[in-house]
């Protein structure tokens, strides 16, 4: 080979900036770059892949690999915009009716999918029995009904996450029908237990493929143009990667991504494995919890654009905190946001000549930073001094609800208003501000490894050791599959759900194994 | 006094108040209900003298794991298949569906049924609150006896039960459950209006909708909670260990919460059958069944369910009193401590401040 691939590209689109980031072999940053967010996202992605290659040291033919942690998916859920017409069958009748698909959704998203939905005989039961014998001719007439008006199919039938085999005959049928070339998510495929969240899950899925392969095509191009020949692997809602043609069929995974990257970024800027992480931005502040390396997960239902979905996202406290968080003076005291100046803190903060005081003025008032290119005027100082009082008791109550135990945790302090953070805050042992703080998400996405994760309902009969060294060799098998490299796949996560009022020793077994890149 | 489809929500909240960490998952049923009240329009609450003293009242519920019946929904015919196999026992029409138990998702599970059949649904239930149980009923603590039960699954399979008590009726339909594939329709203790006096909780529909709409309407949904059910706040704090393991059919184990702001320092255990049992600390019973303990999110105050409560989750345990019959010493003798195998008496939960147990 005649150029070294050691390179990687790192991208991450966040509200208000997308950053790129290049590593080297050693995880060393090369070079950074922020960049506002465009409105359609695919710009701000170009701009941010161009200034950054554009950066001294960067070899554009030395990148293996670029990573992209992105919003577009997210985006065309809540606008309703670029959305397929989707064919949505649940299999599963004489069972399974009293709610039929898409009810409860928003109408505007019904609409924007089509609203083209069939509940056919068949599906599973727990133990593998058939509810009863699938109809193929049933589905065979559903997806003839909708030939012509609908982009995608997206299937699900009851217990599938076990027995997939409904779901795959009803596939085919919906290949024969409306041609090979047909998009069809399958629910077994997309989530866990739990039939209506799968479904409202792989309904997505099926609609936002078009987004997906407008992102994967842009992307390609972009890089193309840049003549840079690498594998493109896109940041999942687990703070783990996915390859790219892995994305265009599961783009509903790449919801989440940005709290995940970000609690990975700091993992990584500070070689810890267990900590608490602040993403501190300019209108909120994001914690995150950092066990075992990866973001703790949250316990409640996602919902996304107004649907309930089974999705486990990264457990993320919001608090209306961020840098350009706007400090009033109320008669009765002093109130904080939660409305912030945002992306028009260099003008309009005190520190930079501006009018309205922020609590970064506070942070420069009271020593905390050094940044702005003015002192504030007099007359703020009481209000700010308070609003300074505030925001560290926001955070300190913060900081209490995410830890867990008696004992005290280190803090990782990233993002662009991180300056905000007190060196000195209870329960916490140390403050880490790692350098490239500023770029920790994009550098998340690039240091991210591959994963797969197995979780179904199986019988414990054989012993519980067995079930669970079972169940690890099917997650390994699916991180292999994703792309991580053998040698090194560790076991992260292993959880255990006995399920009540069953005579059988059974139980819901989820298990998650993770690891690098292979061929790197 | 009408269910409408808008008070779906608010009645689902309060159920799954009542639940205890049980009595099935309510997220479900109340897409079945609004569904079937969408379509067939709003169900009548009535309470027992607004029927006929022979008139008849069939409770009914989901029996089964709720993990199966967040997968497997129901047909919404299987309390049709129900009823037809009960009138045909009686040989006398129903009068008015009820909850078995108004905790979790069988507190809504009537509903849908009744808007269909254009029945009405009687404002109580048959417990108070989700007891693991079918035996842990009010009407065996009035001594009633459930002389039949019917099973129904979705495929129009139903199975008459005659059981010579409560503890059988529960073994025999949970055995059928399991063949029916883990979860399915069931009725008992169907019984005249005349009969039904005394015997059930009146009030727990009206309950639940109260306890949900005092919850959405408030700035601090935990403090509502507690005042709309004179609950008293055990602690606040992250759950710190949470053990659990099947044994019998039922998911047995305990979740722990530590404590923080000002409940820092403290722990107090929960220990689960399904449902929450018992609360301690330091070996001392600060509330025990019959009386309902229950975890709620500390900023939704919205319930916690046995099945989904996770380490790290931030929970206030709300301890509040059980309907006055379950303080009766039959009522303890079904449902009190002892009857779940704990070696130690009934403490009200107003006075459960320190009692060793």
């Amino acid at each position: 080979m005649a150029f070294r691939l050691d390179l990687r590209l790192g991208i991450d689109v966040g509200g208000t900036h997308t950053d790129a980031v290049i590593l080297d072999r050693d995880n060393v940053v090369v070079a950074k770059t922020k960049q506002p967010t465009s409105l359609d996202v695919t710009t701000g992605v170009r701009a941010a892949i161009a200034a950054v290659i554009a950066q001294p040291g960067v070899d554009r033919e030395r990148i293996s690999h670029v990573m992209l942690g992105t919003t577009h998916a997210t985006n065309a859920v809540l606008e309703r915009r670029r959305l397929h017409s989707v064919a949505v069958l649940r299999v599963g009748a004489p069972s399974s009716v009293a709610v039929r698909p898409l009810f409860g959704w928003p109408a505007d998203l019904v609409a924007a999918i089509g609203g083209h939905a069939e509940i056919v005989r068949g599906g599973y039961e727990y133990d593998g029995r058939e509810i009863v014998a699938f109809d193929a001719e049933a589905t065979r007439a559903f997806f003839t009904s909708v030939k012509g008006e609908v982009e995608a199919v997206a299937i699900s039938a009851v217990f599938s996450p076990m027995f997939a085999t409904h779901e795959l005959a009803a596939a085919v049928i919906a290949r024969e029908v409306l041609g090979a070339d047909i998009i069809v998510s399958l629910s077994h495929e997309i989530g866990s237990l739990g039939l209506l969240a799968r479904e409202n899950a792989t309904v997505l899925n099926a609609a936002l493929t078009e987004v997906a392969r407008e992102v994967a095509t842009a992307l390609t191009t972009s890089l193309q143009e840049h003549g840079i020949d690498a594998s493109v692997l896109f940041a999942q809602n687990d703070g783990t990667l996915m390859a790219l043609d892995y994305a265009v069929r599961f783009p509903i995974l790449t919801i989440g991504s940005g709290p995940a990257n970000s609690i990975r970024g700091a993992a990584f800027l500070t070689g810890r494995t267990d900590a608490l992480v602040a993403d501190v931005g300019g209108t909120s502040t994001d914690f995150g919890m950092l066990v075992n390396g990866f973001p703790r997960e949250s316990t409640s239902a996602v919902d996304i654009g107004g649907v309930s979905t089974n999705f486990r996202m990264p457990d993320v406290l919001a608090i209306a905190l961020g840098g350009g968080t706007i400090v009033r003076q109320t008669p009765t005291g002093v109130e904080l946001g939660p409305d912030s100046v945002g992306y028009r803190l260099p003008s309009e903060a005190l520190s930079f000549g501006g009018s309205t005081p922020t609590v970064t003025d506070a942070a420069v008032q009271a020593g905390r930073a050094t940044i702005g290119t003015m002192p504030a005027p007099a007359g703020h100082e009481r209000a700010l001094s308070s609003a300074l009082d505030i925001v560290d008791s926001m955070i300190a109550d913060a900081v209490d609800r995410m830890k867990l135990g008696k004992g005290d945790v280190a803090l990782i302090v990233v993002g662009g208003g991180s300056v905000l953070i007190p060196e000195s805050i209870p329960g916490v042992s140390q403050v880490l501000r790692p350098d490239h703080y500023d770029v920790a998400n994009a550098i998340g996405a690039a240091i991210a490894q591959v994963s797969g994760r197995w979780d179904e309902v199986v019988s414990m009969a054989p012993g519980r050791t067995r079930v669970i060294e079972a169940a690890c060799a099917q997650a390994r098998a699916r991180a292999i599959e994703a792309g991580a490299d053998p040698e090194h796949i560790e076991i992260v996560e292993i959880d255990e759900i006995p399920l009540a009022y069953l005579t059988e020793p059974v139980a819901r077994i989820s298990v998650k194994a993770v690891g690098p890149l292979g061929r790197l | 006094m009408f269910i409408e489809a808008g008070d779906i929500d608010a009645l689902a909240r309060g159920c799954a108040v009542l639940g205890t960490g049980g009595g099935g998952e309510v997220s479900t049923e109340a897409l079945v209900a609004r569904q079937a009240i969408e379509q067939y329009g709003p169900v009548r609450l009535v309470t027992l003298d607004d029927l006929h003293d022979d008139d008849i009242v069939m409770p009914v519920g989901g029996i089964g794991a709720p993990s199966v019946s967040a997968e497997k929904i129901g047909s919404g015919d299987e309390v049709e298949f129900l009823r037809a196999a009960v009138e045909g026992i009686l040989s006398l029409p129903v009068g008015a569906l009820m909850a078995g138990e108004i905790g979790g998702g069988n507190g809504l599970y009537p509903i849908a049924a009744a808007a269909r059949m254009g029945l009405p649904l009687v404002d109580g239930d048959g417990i108070g609150r989700a007891f693991p149980e079918v035996h842990m009923a009010s009407m065996n603590v009035a001594g009633l006896m459930p002389e039949f039960v019917v099973v129904a699954d979705e495929r129009r399979n139903s199975v008459l039960i005659r059981p010579i008590d409560g503890k059988w009726a529960e073994l025999l339909a949970r055995a059928v459950t399991e063949v029916f594939g883990g979860s399915a329709a069931m009725a008992d203790y169907v019984m005249p209006v005349s009969r039904a006096r005394g015997a059930i909780i009146e009030g727990t529909v009206s309950q639940a909708l109260r306890i949900g709409r005092a919850v959405l309407s408030a700035t601090n949904p935990v403090a509502a909670l507690v005042e709309a059910v004179g609950a008293v706040k055990l602690i606040e704090g992250k759950v710190a260990d949470v053990e659990r393991h099947t044994a019998g059919g039922f998911v047995r184990g305990s979740v722990v919460v530590e404590g923080y702001g000002p409940d820092a320092g403290r722990l107090v255990r929960v220990e689960i059958q399904n449902e929450n049992l018992v609360a301690l600390e330091d070996g001392a019973v600060l509330a025990c069944v019959p009386d309902l303990i229950t975890l709620v999110d500390s900023q939704s105050a919205d319930a916690v369910a046995t099945e989904v409560v996770r380490y790290g989750q931030r929970v206030a345990i709300l301890a509040f009193p059980c309907a006055p019959i379950w303080r009766t010493p039959r009522g303890i003798e079904i449902a009190g401590p002892r009857a779940f195998g704990y070696d130690f008496d009934y403490v009200p939960m107003e006075a459960g401040h320190g009692v060793q147990a």
